[in-house]
């Protein structure tokens, strides 16, 4: 199975690459761009089969490595 | 005073810590390569170098937190080893948790490659025994991503237990935004562990030993840790 891991910044922790995007939509003429904030996609293929194991694991991945929890949320999503 | 340098693929500031160690200390420090599963008992310091470890894929710091060579290394900082993480050692000691907070994208995106100039915020510890409280040096920094952030009740936490040891300031001393290169909360460019056993900065002490490269503001810290760990 496949899964699909976004990992984001927490509320309040500054993103300046997210703020220099907005101001180049800006620039573009793109009105009324309230906010931008950039994150991470993963895509993780699974032998696992079971979804529930499969959702433990990447969880466990999550908090291990892909994402640093100090900074980021994230979620994962299964695919079958 | 028995010391380590951590080599990881991407390191490139291992040599140079290896030279200052060896100029002040008078013996060449032990080169440990990031597989290594043993770290050697004896030693009294362990150095974390500058660098790109693992070309800073997924976060800087983030790949060398989970090497083979960083359990031992997390295993002898509780027994009280000291520890020196530099710029990118910075990054991969936040990522292990052996010290508070994360080191960001600098808040104008840019890498910074310049002199600064730092307050010493404690001269009591093993690192910085050499310079006096509040005495302002001029470290040179070379980083993309030294923006430290922490949050707030973090941050009231490392301030309260004095863990601050260095921050970005005007050739003054003055801390103020304008001294702030990267946006790094309360100006912070080191900081200690609760203990001050470990030690994590931005700029790079190992790179001014010498008036042929700039300066020795260098030097008092590992002249700190060679007299505290003798």
């Amino acid at each position: 199975m496949k899964a699909k891991v976004h990992v984001t910044l927490k509320p309040g922790v500054l993103d300046p690459q997210g703020k220099a995007v907005s101001h180049a939509l800006d620039a573009l003429g793109f009105t009324g761009v309230e906010d931008v904030r950039q994150g991470k996609y993963i895509e993780v293929d699974l032998a696992e089969t079971d979804p529930a194991k499969a959702r433990e694991a990447v969880d466990r991945m999550c908090r291990e490595l892909l994402a640093n929890t100090v900074i980021e949320n994230y979620t994962v999503e299964i695919e079958g | 005073m028995k010391a380590a340098v951590i080599v990881f693929p991407g390191s490139n500031c291992d040599r140079d810590v290896a030279v200052a160690l060896e100029r002040v200390a008078g013996t060449k420090p032990l080169m440990l390569w990031h597989r290594e599963t043993e770290v050697p008992s004896d030693l009294d310091l362990i150095v974390v170098p500058g660098g790109f470890s693992y070309g800073d894929y997924l976060r800087s710091g983030a790949m060398a937190a989970h090497s083979p060579v960083m359990a031992g290394v997390k295993a002898a900082a509780d027994k009280g080893v000291r520890v020196l993480g530099i710029c990118n050692g910075f990054q991969i000691l936040t990522e292990s948790h052996l010290l508070p907070g994360a080191l960001m994208r600098n808040r104008d995106l840019k890498f910074i490659c310049k002199d600064v100039h730092l307050t010493v915020e404690s001269a009591d510890s093993d690192f910085t025994r050499g310079y006096a409280d509040g005495q302002v040096v001029r470290y040179p920094v070379a980083h993309h991503d030294g923006n430290f952030f922490a949050d707030d009740e973090t941050l009231a936490a490392i301030e309260d237990a004095g863990q601050v040891a260095f921050r970005y300031c005007q050739p003054d001393g003055t801390v103020d935004a304008d001294a702030n290169i990267n946006g790094s909360r309360n100006n912070i460019a080191g900081l200690f562990n609760r203990d001050r056993t470990v030690l994590g900065l931005m700029p790079h002490p190992e790179r001014l030993i010498d008036q042929h490269l700039g300066g020795t503001d260098g030097v008092p810290m590992f002249k700190s840790l060679l007299e505290a760990l003798s």
